[in-house]
């Protein structure tokens, strides 16, 4: 797939053919998982490089990489093609790389010059901050590029779009030459995006280097001069953005052997057991509507903020919808909260299991028995005798090792730990088991059990949605897949229609 | 393995304990009489009762510092009911006690459940409240030894098979607490709400309803506590027991009570508290200076912090691999 490879020095024209920044093989290793793969990038001055995978490829590790979060675990960074190591995040801003995040990370309560200074405010005497000469020279870098905005005003005055100019404005101040845009539109306005898109051209003029990371295809062909493309961790292709189509980079994010890791399912489905109708919500997502057969496995696909955790949860009773209906096994149902949702057979496994999902302190039958104690207890009191043997039963289910079950769950490993989590919410019997993301973060071998225990339960009848933004999960294991966008349903696929570049249009809206 | 160490945590303080016992014995061997140490437990029951409601409280990622007004508002209540009627027998004087203090807490736990204020905050401010409700009731004024009925004064010197009912009562609170929190859904909910707040509520249990029943739990106590403090020192007064709400978290805390939540016994409380009220009974009879008294006391509450900090480190090595894991 190195189709575009042997094109990688084009974008650079003839007064500036040394990149900047070069990534030269850098891999990042975490336990278990290679976040990336020798992969190689070169930022040249007064150029646009879109990064561009799907979630999970790795963008946000090599974002991590130059930033000086992450540490790599082989292959090195060039500056002016001399080496260079970014122990910490300062090291990394005063080589002049800097980062604009898809959510601002800047300060509140602080005034906006003192965000844009912050670390490296002017010092008049005595070593105190030289406040008028802040906010002069604040001023001075927000006229610039052309934002209307006062350096005393307090940022939470500000709006979304200003906050990114001000993330922006900390980025000159510190003469950076190397800028990175992680998603910078994703929670901007159409007006706001092009005032971004001016302001992009304008740091172009001023030579800086920028990497751009965006899932909007429009975009990356409108500001872009090159792309680069990751795959599961590793570099896919790279060339001029003129070279290249829509199509083709589709296909070099998503395109891979789909069927080879999952299990072979006989997609036999029954009676409808979950009908959803028309639920909405003021802010997160608006007329979905959808039905669930028993032995169905659904996937909900979508990129990162289509809403799709957002509806499971009003889904299980966390928040309440607007509006919407929702009958399960034939009863018209009002899911009031948690508690409700599990008593009418509906559980939710969350995405971040560390912090949702299982009790550290508490034992493992303690765990596991939590969402069921309705079962284990008589008028209040607790039925030791009983918690143990469903704790028994349905940890031996999932096989699930360990000296006791009096041992408390922050001693287990993380995959274990994850075996708790799924054995609590299966011992309420559920008839509708929501997984949020159930193989994210986790090794290769233990996806394909994960994968494995979802075939199973689906073909004991439960009905399973599956909450996944890895493709070829989704597209491996469900029966049919709901793609999201924007709060909405954008598609509703099955059988032939399920295909890599048609999710991904969906999700992105092309 | 957390009961181990929790189990391994109380067996070190009960350690402590005889250890500090032993260090007063070589001065002072009267001290470890029998007689002696049923006096020391009586005069620490008080401690024992409020760090039991506070060990709830905190359990689930609370904390409430109005304990000790708690207690000087419904001892006042009392002992102006007890004033206005004389003959009101001590059963119901303790069933009001109980019931007011537990209003009290439901104040607390209603402006934490629905309001969403800061627990710091809210029980700060009726702290407050409830020693200025105090002043406004009494006038200031307090109420002396002769205005209260004999059996109202009675009551917590009365012996049961040698011990005082005051002991008795304390006893009674750490047997029936620690079968509350070891044998009940209620139990269950405190460690789950405070352990894991986000995992508590997808569960299905409410994280806000659960602090709502710890503050309820906390104040009924005080109440308790409250009439128990007036009547046998026979006085009620608006600064009673001013300050006592530090001595009380600084028991959970020397306990083994996680000041971050979901960790805590009723045994570990309660042996926190005998813990201080060795201290403060024993530096004064063996010739030590206040200021020594107050500096071992702060002293044990910054070891026993470590200590907690320490082990509470462990499990976050272990999140914070599984947070690496993830992304």
């Amino acid at each position: 797939m190195l189709m575009k490879a042997e094109k990688k020095s084009e974008p650079a024209s003839a007064e500036n053919d040394m990149p900047v920044l070069t990534l030269n093989g850098v891999t990042k290793t975490f336990p278990g998982v290679t976040a990336l793969s020798e992969v190689s990038l070169e930022l040249f001055p007064g150029k646009v490089t879109a990064l561009v995978g799907e979630n999970g490829a790795g963008k946000s590790t090599v974002v991590k990489i130059l930033t000086g979060i992450y540490q790599p675990n082989g292959g090195q960074i060039e500056i002016d093609g001399s080496p260079i190591r970014f122990p910490t995040a300062q090291d990394a801003g005063d080589a002049g790389v800097t980062a604009i995040h898809q959510e601002t990370v800047l300060f509140d309560e602080l005034s906006v010059a003192e965000n844009v200074f912050l670390g490296h405010a002017p010092r008049g005497r005595f070593g105190l901050i030289d406040t008028s000469v802040m906010m002069d020279r604040a001023r001075e870098i927000l006229e610039g590029i052309g934002a209307n905005i006062e350096p005393r005003t307090k940022l939470k005055d500000l709006g979304i779009a200003n906050k990114h100019l001000v993330a922006i404005a900390r980025a000159l101040s510190i003469d950076a030459r190397v800028v990175i845009m992680d998603e910078p539109t994703a929670a901007l306005s159409q007006k706001e995006i092009e005032e971004l898109y001016e302001l992009v051209e304008e740091l172009k003029t001023q030579g800086k280097a920028i990497l751009f990371i965006s899932h909007k295809f429009d975009e990356i062909f409108r500001i872009a001069d090159s792309y680069t493309v990751f795959r599961d961790g590793a570099l896919v292709g790279n060339g001029a953005i003129a070279d290249v189509t829509e199509a083709e980079l589709v296909k070099m994010m998503v395109g891979r052997e789909v069927s080879q890791i999952f299990p072979n399912r006989e997609h036999n489905t029954g009676d409808e057991i979950l009908v959803v109708e028309g639920y909405e919500h003021p802010t997160e997502f608006a007329d979905i509507s959808f039905t669930l057969r028993r032995g169905e496995i659904l996937g909900f696909y979508g990129l990162v903020g289509a809403g799709r955790s957002e509806f499971m949860q009003s889904l299980f009773g966390i928040t309440r919808p607007s509006a919407g209906e929702v009958t399960i096994d034939g009863e018209r149902e009002i899911i009031r909260s948690p508690a409700d949702a599990v008593g009418k057979g509906i559980v939710y496994v969350p995405e971040d299991r560390g912090r949702q999902g299982a009790i550290a302190a508490l034992p493992i039958f303690q765990n596991v028995t939590l969402p069921s104690l309705g079962r284990t207890s008589k008028n209040g009191f607790l039925k030791l005798a009983e918690e143990f043997k469903l704790a028994r039963e349905y940890t031996e289910r999932l096989d699930l090792r360990a000296a006791s079950l009096d041992t408390d769950v922050g001693n287990l490993s993380g995959g274990n730990q994850q075996k708790v989590v799924i054995a609590k919410w299966l011992a309420t019997q559920p008839k509708v088991i929501i997984l949020d993301e159930p193989t994210k973060g986790i090794d290769i071998g233990s996806k394909a059990a994960v994968h494995e225990f979802m075939a199973e339960l689906a073909a004991e009848g439960l009905a399973v949605i599956m909450v996944s933004s890895e493709i070829p999960e989704v597209l491996g294991m469900s029966d049919r897949v709901i793609v999201m966008r924007e709060g909405r349903i954008a598609a509703e696929l099955s059988g032939d229609d399920m295909a890599p570049e048609t999710l991904v249009r969906h999700a992105a809206g092309i | 393995m957390p009961k181990q160490i929790l189990m391994s945590r109380e067996v070190l303080l009960t350690g402590a304990i005889a250890l500090l016992l032993a260090i007063i014995a070589t001065r002072f061997p009267a001290f470890i009489t029998p007689s002696n140490l049923a006096n020391v437990f009586n005069d620490t029951a008080p401690l024992i009762l409020l760090a039991i409601g506070q060990m709830i409280v905190i359990l689930t990622r609370c904390i409430d510092l109005s304990v000790a007004a708690n207690l000087a508002l419904t001892g006042m209540v009392v002992s102006m009911i007890n004033v206005a009627m004389p003959g009101l027998p001590v059963p119901i004087i303790i069933l009001v006690a109980v019931g007011f203090g537990a209003l009290l807490g439901m104040v607390n736990g209603i402006l934490v459940w629905k309001l969403e204020i800061p627990p710091i905050v809210v029980t700060l401010g009726t702290m407050t409240i409830f020693r200025g409700t105090i002043f406004l009731l009494s006038e200031g004024k307090w109420i002396n030894a002769h205005e209260f009925s004999d059996p109202f004064k009675a009551f917590p010197r009365a012996e049961l098979l040698g011990l005082p009912l005051m002991s008795w009562i304390a006893i009674a609170a750490v047997i029936f607490f620690s079968i509350v929190m070891s044998r009940t859904t209620l139990g269950r909910a405190f460690y789950a709400a405070g352990g894991n707040p986000h995992a508590a509520t997808y569960a299905g249990i409410d994280v806000g309803r659960t602090q709502f029943w710890a503050f309820t739990i906390s104040g009924a106590l005080a109440g308790l506590t409250g009439y128990l403090w007036v009547s046998r020192f026979a006085v009620a007064f608006v600064d009673l027991a001013g300050g006592f709400e530090l001595s009380v978290v600084a028991a959970c805390v020397i306990g083994g009570v996680a000041i971050m939540g979901g960790i805590g016994t009723v045994v570990g409380a309660m042996l926190g508290a005998l813990f201080l009220g060795i201290i403060s009974n024993a530096l004064p009879v063996v010739n030590i200076s206040p200021f020594w008294q107050l500096a071992i006391s702060g002293g044990a509450i910054i070891i026993a912090v470590a200590l907690n900090a320490q082990a509470n480190r462990e499990k976050g090595r272990i999140i914070l691999k599984r947070a690496e894991h993830a992304t």
